[in-house]
């Protein structure tokens, strides 16, 4: 913080007072924002933490009145304490709630006064206007600039949001960026015009781990520079950890609770905030239950095998084989070993290649090279990557399968019976009243009631799909669980739930897992050993607890230093940045 | 478990029957909400009771022609019956009317003969027909009450042949071509749209091709070719084939392209990833796991194909290169409206075409039903 | 394209029998040998298309005269046709469908939405039909034809343009109906699509006042599958005009096609075939260009 910020330290900006947003639908009055005050002063970052439909969302959109059709502020007030051009002592401050949404005077004041980003970078930038334009467009329509002017304004911002070869890159579209570069670029329209107020409804929300904590690190710094007041809104109790002064929490459009960062933490008062923090801290340290276990029993033989694997996706086919056919490798050479009864967590951000190694070991996909060693209970060894894929068959039933999306993995169309008892009835193992009773049996197993085997998966919540996925994955009795991010599309209060399920059944069943993640919180908690992948290779493998403590690969060291930590007092680690030119 | 809690929370409240609901049953309550498209649905299933019985439904034979009734207008049916004492009965009647030729310009006009009326009566004698061309009965719909008096209550053609008549018969063969011509396509469509989304590779690339050329093709053009190509001398069922073969062998791009489409998405799926693993065979996976997605899709798609099929039969016939008389189809029954005199002379000899459109409409208020109710998924979940 | 069965001089001996006239054997025989119809079809068939290649389509049986001329102008004027109706399309289409679109569920938005269905639902022979006897009967005048009686054979001059376009209209409107309606549907549809993104909201929370944002961002998002609908629409609008200016008499490319087609004049109609499909399939590639052209994502992939 430097002197000139220290200085407005309690200059209140923007201030909400008891704001009420509705939306009217058929069936009645939906209050989406019910009752909120808050105040925002210049340098200082405000967090208002929620899960989904906490209103959140809504209330950050009141301010600048975008909301959706059919939402309107039905009362409160939102004041705008500093209006550049207007004597906001003599006339007071300007209520933005009394401004018609479409007034010129809104207009004036969104973009300029206020500005905001979104959560989803692809989708928030125009997909066939160059960069530099969209930016530009904010700094013709307030600031009056030349089209030139304005372009060469453009090329300036980015060049200060960090990147590189801007007068190139405000040439371009969006879809030729990386996500960080897209969210960057809206950074640098949000502060064409110097605003007082900067809105972030879930900016890194999309973004991977390490690109979002230099994204935090870029809103930092230039809040920093320019003594501006930050509205933040996330459901990442980590990132609120790391940059707020001041939390709001709320729930079904209500304020529980708002105060101070670290006397928050510290002392929560709302039960529901308390729940908030201590669900983020139980992840991040190893589950009680799977030490325990691991105590009475220990790591069995290795039973897979992964040596050297390489995949390689044909991106277009050449016509008539003219030229080479394009080629993009998923998975470069990865070699890897599971022991029986051991999790081994593979973790790694998106396009690094862990789904597709996943994918590999059981063969779903092709290998392009490589062998996959299984050896079956009968201690016989076998290379699941040169079989022929009629033969996969038997030892698909020893590897099974838990999708990421509860939604996407299964068959709307089918019962949960048919869903569940699909691979007895298809081997022929079981059939008719056995098959009932088998279901049932495995549905008690995951925590579901027998009722549930008549009705479709559309009756059930995400949670209990995934339930419904796991009893699926364990009825033939398999071995080996391959997991793919089974936890991700779940609410955080899910999460341990549902891998304290997999340890239970893990101990009733002889299980081992292959854990694959992005989030090393659940690595930590669920994984006795972890493989972390960089661009489609894996750069370390060890114990989990060792490699979170003392990682050695950059890239792994990278990965942890920008994990935002569910606590306020363990902010400022050094971070450090790891990039490879690849390719 | 606050999980479980929710579950039990389902059991009790109402929504406990959509729980157990299947795919059918959803889209069922789906469509039931789009008003125009159960509209649209009880319109066609009416048309194709007619096209059924068109011989029983249609007053008279639609060749019974008649010199008298030349262009003879449409006459209003009056259900009471007003003597010439001043009583009346409930019996239903037109006014008969007569031709008189003006003796110079010898322009014809029709007025009504006062005092004679025709009165009619349900499931009346009329023309003998063979129903199905096995059944021989003489039973109406509506039939004059004095055999042998006729009455034209959509008017005349210019030899005097009953419209109403000849626009009913002419459903049969209008509504069915397009049933006909869309099941063709549909099995080109689905053999050549399911082995390219199966297969992809080099099949795939050239079923790809072949299809985007056709669908650069302009249709008309073609089908006239090809319809040119029959022999005249063929007879009327022939044709009938041979043309819903020539609608087909044009029209089965769109929907080869449905039935690929889908494949495609449905292949990506995680639960038909998640089938395989199960150990299920090929046929398994595509009959069991797939097609029960794809079938609703399908059937919204050949709804909306119908249209187009019957639209085609419709032009073919009314440039003289589909069926011909004395076959009769929509289509036939407008090239009597060719030329600007027989329009001038008998407006409502439009009739057919308006039944097009009004079967084209309902089609089309249908297929959009069926389509927006085809995935009762889609804005569930998340 | 098959040749129909029997050949021209078949054709022509049925229909010289139906006058009543006598026909000698000996006659047809040696026609049949001047146009080589007493070869194999495959013969006369690559012969054919061999010529087209170099730009000889051969010579029509029933009008003795080379192919290529006497398709030239009807070709043009299809074209014309053809073109003015992709014109007329997207001037209406466009302007329609974005207001359909932002006044959704509005009484102007289902107007829109039940004339569009109506348009859809007419073939467009009958809705000329329809017009020739709204012309004829409550007006008096003749809409048929692309020219006034005194400019119908004249050579091309300002004065025989100005007639065309005075004309040119009635089928343009005709043609333009469905192709309209259809394409409303799919201006409207795409830009519901377009108008929840948050792109959108970027824009508003820029200042942009709500039709500059409109007009900048989600229309103009929404015109590249509008664009693309050329590729589909100008094959239908040549069938279309096939059959429109059958009825209407024009003196484009589908009278001539029709009458060649029922003639067996074998040539003639492969060639009229042969150039719609060309012509459309162009209109496809077209619609590919200015995709590109248009949509960045297309051009940069």
């Amino acid at each position: 913080m430097n002197d000139l910020s220290a200085e407005n330290a309690n200059n209140i900006v923007l201030e909400i007072k008891n704001l009420v947003t509705e939306f009217p639908t058929r069936d009645g009055t939906f209050r989406a924002v019910d009752d909120v005050s808050f105040s925002l002063k210049a340098g200082k970052t405000l967090c208002v933490v929620g899960e989904s439909g906490s209103g959140k969302s809504v209330t950050a959109r009141s301010i600048l009145q975008i909301l959706d059709s059919p939402g309107r502020i039905v009362s409160g007030q939102i004041l705008l304490h500093s209006l550049r051009g207007i004597a906001s002592d003599a006339d007071g401050p300007t209520d933005l709630a009394r401004l018609k949404p479409r007034s010129n005077i809104i207009r004036s004041i969104r973009g300029r006064e206020i500005a905001m980003i979104f959560q989803e970078p692809m989708s928030s930038l125009s997909p066939v206007h160059r960069i530099g334009n969209q930016i530009a467009e904010v700094l013709r329509l307030h600031e009056g600039m030349s089209k030139k002017q304005a372009w060469a304004q453009s090329v300036n911002l980015l060049d200060q949001v960090g990147i590189s070869d801007p007068a190139a890159a405000a040439d371009r579209f969006s879809f030729e960026f990386s996500g960080g570069m897209r969210q960057r670029a809206m950074i640098a329209m949000a502060l064409a015009c110097n605003p007082s107020v900067l809105i972030a409804d879930e900016p890194t929300t999309a973004l991977d781990v390490t690109t979002q904590a230099e994204v935090l690190d870029l809103i930092k710094s230039i809040q920093a520079e320019r003594d501006m007041a930050v509205l933040f809104i996330t459901h990442d109790i980590g990132v609120v950890a790391q940059i707020a002064d001041e939390v709001v929490v709320m729930r079904q459009g209500k304020v529980l609770e708002q105060g101070d960062v670290f006397g928050m933490f510290e002392n929560p008062g709302h039960p529901y905030t308390r729940e908030l923090i201590s669900g983020a801290r139980d992840l991040d340290q190893p589950a009680a239950q799977r030490l325990a276990a691991r105590a009475s029993r220990d790591i069995g033989e290795l039973i897979l095998t992964a040596t050297d694997v390489r995949k390689e996706f044909t991106i277009s086919k050449s016509l008539f084989g003219l030229r080479p056919d394009k080629i993009a490798v998923g998975l470069k050479d990865a070699s890897l070993e599971l022991y029986a009864g051991e999790n081994l967590g593979i973790v790694g951000e998106s396009g690094s290649g862990k789904t597709t190694l996943a994918r590999c070991l059981q063969r779903v996909y092709d290998l392009s090279s490589g062998t996959i060693r299984y050896s079956d209970r009968n201690g016989e060894s076998v290379d699941l990557g040169s079989l022929p894929s009629s033969q996969l068959r038997p030892y698909w039933r020893d590897i099974r399968t838990v999708f990421q999306d509860p939604f996407g993995s299964l068959n709307p169309r089918m019962t949960v019976a048919e869903i569940v008892g699909e691979p007895m009835l298809v081997s022929g193992e079981l059939s008719g009243r056995d098959l009932q009773m088998r279901v049932e049996e495995l549905l008690e197993l995951v925590g579901l009631p027998a009722s549930a085997a008549q009705r479709y998966p559309h009756a059930f919540s995400g949670g209990q799909r995934q339930r419904v996925a796991i009893a699926r994955a364990i009825g033939p009795r398999p071995r080996i669980i391959i997991a793919d991010e089974p936890t991700s599309a779940l609410d955080l209060s899910l999460r341990a739930k549902t891998l304290d399920l997999l340890l239970s059944l893990q101990e009733q069943m002889d299980l081992s897992f292959v854990f694959v993640t992005h989030d090393i919180a659940v690595v930590r908690y669920f994984c006795d050993r972890v493989a972390v992948m960089y661009k489609g290779g894996i750069v370390e493998v060890g114990d989990s607890e060792t490699i979170c403590s003392d990682p050695q690969h950059p890239y792994t060291q990278s990965l942890l230093s920008a994990v935002p930590r569910p606590d306020p007092l363990q902010r400022g680690n050094t971070r450090v940045r790891y990039s490879e030119s690849v390719d | 478990m606050t999980d479980i809690d929710k579950e039990t929370a389902v059991e009790n409240s109402p929504q406990a029957t959509l729980a157990h609901a299947s795919q059918w049953r959803l889209m069922w309550y789906n469509f039931r909400q789009h008003r125009l498209a159960v509209f649209g649905g009880i319109i066609i299933l009416i048309l194709y009771i007619v096209a059924l019985f068109a011989e029983f439904i249609a007053p008279f034979d639609p060749h019974s022609s008649t010199s008298k009734n030349v262009y003879h207008p449409p006459q209003l049916i009056k259900f009471i019956d007003h003597d010439e004492d001043g009583g009346w009965s409930f019996r239903p009647h037109v006014q008969q009317m007569e031709l008189n030729r003006d003796r110079v310009t010898l322009e014809g006009n029709y007025t009504p003969v006062s005092g004679r009326k025709v009165y009619l009566r349900l499931f009346g004698k009329g023309d003998p027909y063979k129903l199905w061309g096995k059944f021989e009965m003489s039973r109406h719909l509506i039939a004059p009450a004095n055999p042998g008096e006729r009455f034209y209550l959509l008017g005349a053609d210019r030899l005097g042949r009953d419209m109403l008549s000849r626009t009913i018969t002419g459903t049969r063969v209008s509504m069915s071509i397009g049933l006909v011509g869309v099941t063709l396509s549909l099995v080109i469509g689905i053999f050549l749209g399911g082995i390219s989304g199966y297969y992809r590779g080099a099949i795939d690339t050239v079923v790809q091709r072949t299809i985007e050329i056709m669908i650069a093709l302009p249709t008309i053009p073609l089908w006239l070719a090809l319809s040119a190509a029959m022999p005249k001398d063929w007879d009327t069922v022939t044709r009938y084939f041979a043309i819903t073969i020539i609608l087909s062998l044009v029209g089965w791009t769109e929907l080869a392209r449905v039935v690929r489409g889908r494949f495609l998405s449905l292949r990506a799926e995680d639960y038909v990833t998640a089938a395989r693993l199960d150990g299920g065979s090929q046929s398994r996976i595509i009959f069991r796991h797939i097609l029960p997605s794809m079938t609703s899709h399908i059937i919204a798609a050949v709804t909306l194909a119908i249209p187009a099929m019957i639209m085609a039969e419709t032009a073919l016939s009314f440039l003289g290169l589909g069926l011909l008389p004395p076959a009769v189809s929509w289509g036939v029954l407008l090239l009597e409206v060719q030329n600007i005199r027989s329009i001038a002379a008998g407006p409502w000899l439009f009739l057919p075409g308006g039944m097009v459109l009004i079967t084209v409409l309902a089609f089309n208020f249908l297929g959009d039903g069926l389509r927006d109710a085809a995935d009762p998924y889609a804005s569930k979940g998340h | 394209m098959q040749a129909p069965p029997g050949d021209f001089v078949t054709a022509l001996s049925a229909s010289l029998t139906a006058r009543g006239e006598q026909v000698d054997l000996v006659q047809l025989e040696s026609i049949r040998e001047r146009f080589g119809l007493d070869q194999p079809f495959l013969v006369q068939y690559w012969k054919w298309i061999s010529g087209v290649l170099v730009g000889d389509f051969g010579v029509s049986f029933e009008w003795r005269q080379p192919v290529g001329e006497l398709i030239g102008e009807r070709m043009a004027l299809s074209l014309i046709l053809a073109l003015a109706t992709v014109l007329f399309t997207w001037a209406v289409a466009l302007p329609i469908g974005v207001y359909s679109a932002v006044k959704k569920y509005t009484i102007g938005d289902y107007l829109i939405t039940t004339i569009g269905f109506i348009g859809l639902a007419t073939p467009n022979f009958l809705l000329a039909l329809v017009l020739m006897y709204v012309g004829v009967v409550h007006f008096g005048s003749d809409v048929t034809g692309l020219f006034s009686p005194e400019f119908r054979n004249a050579p091309w001059s300002f004065a025989r343009f100005k007639d065309l376009l005075a004309h040119l209209w009635i089928p343009v409107v005709i043609l333009g109906t469905s192709s309209s309606a259809s394409i409303i549907r799919i201006m409207r549809a795409n830009l519901l699509d377009e108008l929840p993104k948050p792109y959108v909201t970027t824009a508003r929370a820029k200042g942009l006042s709500e039709f500059k944002l409109l007009m900048t961002y989600p229309v103009r998002v929404a015109l590249s599958p509008f664009i693309s609908t050329i590729g589909w629409m100008f094959p239908q609008i040549i069938s279309g005009s096939v059959i429109v200016s059958i009825v209407l008499s024009l003196p484009t490319a589908g009278p001539m096609l029709l009458t060649s087609l029922k003639a067996q004049d074998m040539y003639l109609a492969g060639s009229f075939v042969l150039l719609l499909s060309i012509l459309s399939v162009l209109g496809m590639l077209v619609s590919d260009v200015l995709l590109a052209l248009v949509d960045p994502r297309v051009r940069r992939r």
